[in-house]
């Protein structure tokens, strides 16, 4: 199979899981407790009222026609307006989810840098004392609930040592990494963790691979058995795992933008909820899922350029 | 205890050992909290108000003069349960479906295996927030949310262990005995194909409790003044600065006990590795 | 008479440390010829294949080799790690017994092939590619400017071997070490390989180490043998003069385990029992639980390798000799 072949097929399969994101979200948003038009008017609404935004928001109809209505409206790129704040929801999702995805990238990065390394150190020197302290370090890392890092990083390097602001996003780019470093450390912690303990064991398992014998009989340096033959087979599987990391990581990323105050779409779904905004409730879980199918498909390219096995 | 129970605990891995002892107290400290408090978790001390750790209060008192410690010992109670309840529907109903769906194959498979992309594409947490956003907040609904959710993982590990154990000899001799296909299944296929989803039962009571503190944190879970782990961290989120202690303590008993899990997750699967 | 290429003495290969440290291979020693094919047989778990690996040190982690191999003058065991890697695919090639094992699975054959000309010659680019397809075209490749691109798995197991074989011989080795190459290959392709072998063994002038437990192979292809058994040599000499007058007991119980064209089944002897575990060498003759001509002695003593061009170690010697040879025929089938 080609590459072109093999992309083909992996597209075709985002359509059903597309489908079943769409019915998930539209079921969950017609479960959301309160009817939204008296959210929008309060208790004492007119009747009248309450019919004219129902009317407004398709909520009058057959749940089957809304359905069919909703799928037009997502694929048209209409996700309606937000309740409380009057704006679109897109504008909303085009304004909050960029930041989301910059705190998730920079954690990602952050975890990869951290877990490769030491994944390195623990395997190779297995079963001593370097790999008994990096594998108890992560585990009690993979312990610590987001919140409970991020709250002693704040105090620590925000408020006492004043290394980094206590939140918020900053003005400009550089502000923006700085801003959103130490949300992204925290973010990145179970992540390396769970990283560090799956590479450390493929590694383990690629080091006496009959291949790399074959490699260090070719007298090739020690660099170079490391990253061409082990390294690179050793991450292969490695890679499937942060792919499916990466729902996870945006999931903390709602409680790490509550804690760090991060205006992402984390913290503006948490908001939606609260103050029962459906239509971007509904909006933010679709871009979220998409982005999130969009991770895997890229990590499956990824995989399938590493291990000629998948096209070939 | 006799020679050969001791030479046999010795033999066990040092993770399993040690995941187990830290269980076992964790359980015993959950289920008789106020043998070990030295004070009511929710009685209020006016003198005391976010008094720092001392002979009187280990752990010091929070905003309220309620004693921290006797707060930690009694969310064990509240904690302990989440990790039980919100992974035992799961672990049930994950099991059953996967079972089936390992056995029967095909277009259910298909189906099961669409459904499985769909689950894994949410967010996790963003999903039961969601769900529990719809149901309303507290302890109940939260084991609802992350049920609704969790069923899937068990269920795929146990699909594809049913999936390699139908294929073996003693499969079709069942069937060549005339055994019900409910028989084989539940009765042969699955006690064989069992132990990963235990394994990872281990590990997802160890997240149950991460996640049950962070909606408890968020003000999803455990309501207050309830003593919840999470929940008091979030009491104790805006005297960091000058009274870290009402926060601090409670994280250590949440990665005390998540820990407890992984190791006796880790250990069990080094002891199951061995049997085979 | 002429120099040996390499000379082994006393190699031992030891696993773990302390007490708990288990000896594969124990108080090895042998000579390789220029242009000859030595076979190191045994069953598995007698060293053949640890041994092999320590000439070169390529030990798995927690492996410890002792001893001395010499080569052109110098120690193997005692040299740097950089005259090691000159010695390693440059002047001495190994290949191995599993091709879709020993070939990394996810880099084309290509980058295989040129990294041990990068490592070993001073070819630039353009070199190293037109090396690459000569080495195909030796090995008997077809189409070879196409499939140095191809990876691994798209190639069939006799085929797979043969780019093993071009690895290995890149940079012009003096001597190959083949662990059980055809062990994996169908009967066919087995006999092609093994012929392949030869051929360029003559074709470049070096001399092979051929690991295998299969003694028909050896017979097709060997100059000189030594059987191992429990990490030690029993017996060594000519091809035709261990399979026409065994002086060990267990070299007899191989020999009569091979099927024989011609023979009837009855006539094949086999061996029994298995060989020993290496936390559980038996004293005295390692194999004296499974010999049908041990005594008193052999459960005492270790007996020592003795005599000259033919060793064996084996207390009962005689009786073995005078129990003759269990291979009737020349084994000109194979």
């Amino acid at each position: 199979m080609s590459m072109t072949a093999f992309l083909g097929r992996r597209l075709l399969q985002l359509v059903p899981t597309l489908i079943f994101i769409l019915i998930v979200v539209f079921v969950l948003v017609r479960l959301l407790p309160g009817d939204p038009a008296s959210a929008v008017l309060g208790d004492r609404a007119l009747d009248a009222d309450v019919e004219r935004i129902n009317r407004e928001l398709g909520l009058d109809r057959s749940l089957p026609v809304q359905f069919v209505a909703f799928v037009k409206q997502v694929f048209t790129g209409n996700l309606g307006n937000s309740i409380s704040m009057k704006i679109p929801v897109t504008q909303l999702i085009a304004d909050r989810l960029p930041i989301t995805m910059l705190l998730t990238f920079m954690a990602a990065v952050i975890a990869v840098v951290m877990a490769v390394p030491l994944a390195f150190v623990a395997a190779l020197r297995r079963d001593r004392l370097e790999d008994s302290a990096i594998r108890g370090a992560f585990q009690v890392g993979l312990s610590m609930p987001v919140f409970y890092v991020g709250l002693i990083l704040l105090t620590v390097f925000g408020a006492k040592l004043r290394w980094f602001p206590v939140g918020g996003y900053g003005d400009g780019f550089l502000d923006h990494l700085y801003h959103l470093f130490l949300p992204a450390v925290t973010l990145a912690l179970s992540l390396s963790a769970i990283l560090m303990r799956n590479l450390r064991s493929a590694i383990i398992g690629v080091v006496d691979a009959e291949y790399v014998t074959f490699a260090r009989a070719k007298g090739l340096r020690a660099n170079l058995i490391l990253f061409r033959h082990i390294l690179r087979n050793a991450l292969i599987s490695t890679l499937a795992l942060f792919g499916l990391s990466i729902g996870t990581l945006l999931g903390g990323a709602v409680i790490t933008e509550t804690v760090f105050a991060v205006p992402g779409a984390g913290r503006l779904m948490v908001d939606s909820i609260y103050g029962r905004d459906y239509p971007v409730v509904q909006g933010l879980t679709i871009a979220l899922a998409v982005l999130v199918s969009v991770t895997f498909l890229l990590t499956d390219i990824l995989q399938a350029w590493l291990d000629p096995r998948v096209t070939k | 205890m006799t020679v050969m129970s001791v030479s046999r605990l010795r033999r066990l891995p040092r993770a399993f050992v040690f995941g187990a002892a830290i269980l076992i107290a964790s359980v015993i400290v959950a289920t008789f909290p106020s043998a070990f408090a030295p004070y009511d978790p929710l009685a209020m001390d006016y003198v005391n108000l976010l008094a720092p750790p001392s002979a009187a209060h280990p752990f010091g008192t929070d905003n309220f003069g309620r004693d921290v410690l006797s707060r930690v010992i009694h969310a064990y109670t509240i904690d302990m349960q989440i990790a039980l309840f919100a992974t035992l529907f799961p672990f049930i109903f994950g099991t059953i479906v996967g079972a089936i769906v390992g056995y029967v194959g095909g277009v259910t498979e298909s189906i099961f295996g669409r459904v499985v992309d769909a689950v894994i594409t949410f967010p996790f947490l963003v999903l039961v927030i969601a769900i529990v956003s719809v149901l309303g907040p507290g302890l109940i609904n939260m084991y609802i949310a992350i049920g609704v959710v969790g069923w899937v993982f068990y269920a795929r590990i146990i699909a594809a262990e049913v999936k390699v154990q139908k294929r073996l000899d003693y499969a079709d001799a069942g069937r060549a005995m005339g055994y019900t296909h409910a028989r084989i299944v539940f009765r042969h296929l699955l006690p064989n194909a069992i132990t990963p989803a235990v394994v990872y039962w281990m590990t997802d009571m160890a997240l149950a409790i991460l996640l049950g503190s962070s909606l408890g944190y968020l003000g999803l879970g455990a309501q207050p003044p309830a003593a919840e782990w999470g929940v008091q961290i979030a009491d104790g989120k805006n005297f960091m600065a000058t009274a870290w202690w009402i926060s601090v303590f409670p994280g250590f008993a949440i990665v005390l006990t998540g820990l407890g899990f992984s190791l006796l997750g880790d250990g069990l699967a080094e002891i199951l590795r061995g049997r085979k | 008479m002429t120099e040996p290429i390499l000379s082994v003495r006393n190699l031992t290969a030891t696993f773990g440390q302390g007490a708990s440290a288990l000896r594969a291979v124990n108080e090895v020693s042998f000579d390789v010829m220029p242009g000859e094919v030595l076979g190191l047989v045994g069953e598995s778990g007698s060293g053949k294949s640890v041994t092999l690996r320590s000439l070169l040190r390529l030990l798995p982690v927690g492996g410890h080799v002792g001893g001395s191999v010499s080569w052109h003058g110098k120690d193997i065991v005692r040299m740097t790690d950089a005259e090691l890697r000159a010695v390693r695919g440059g002047q001495i090639s190994m290949i191995f017994q599993e091709p879709m094992t020993a070939l990394n699975p996810v880099l084309p054959v290509r980058v295989q092939i040129e990294e041990n000309l990068r490592a070993h010659t001073q070819l630039d680019r353009k070199g190293r590619n037109a090396r690459a397809k000569e080495l195909m075209d030796l090995v008997g490749i077809p189409d070879s400017a196409r499939r140095l691109d191809e990876f691994p798995h798209q190639f069939s197991g006799g085929m797979r071997q043969r780019v093993m074989i071009a690895i290995a011989l890149a940079s012009d080795p003096k001597l190959l070490l083949a662990d059980e190459p055809t062990t994996a290959l169908d009967v066919t392709i087995q006999d092609q390989i093994l012929n392949l072998i030869l051929d360029l063994r003559d074709e470049l002038a070096m001399s092979v180490v051929l690991v295998t437990h299969d003694l028909g192979v050896v017979a097709a292809t060997c100059d000189r043998m030594a059987v191992m058994y429990a990490g030690r040599i029993v017996e060594e000499g000519d091809v035709t003069q261990v399979f026409a007058q065994p002086r060990h007991a267990y070299t007899r119980g191989l020999l009569g385990s091979i099927p024989q064209a011609g023979t009837e089944r009855s006539m094949l002897l086999s061996i029994d029992g298995t060989p020993p575990g290496l936390a559980a060498i038996p004293q005295g003759c390692a194999f004296n639980p499974r010999c049908d001509f041990a005594t008193d002695i052999c459960r005492r003593t270790r007996p020592h390798l003795t005599g000259d061009g033919h060793r064996a170690a084996c207390h009962n010697s005689d009786a073995v000799i005078a129990a003759g040879s269990p291979v009737k025929k020349a084994l000109s089938h194979v």
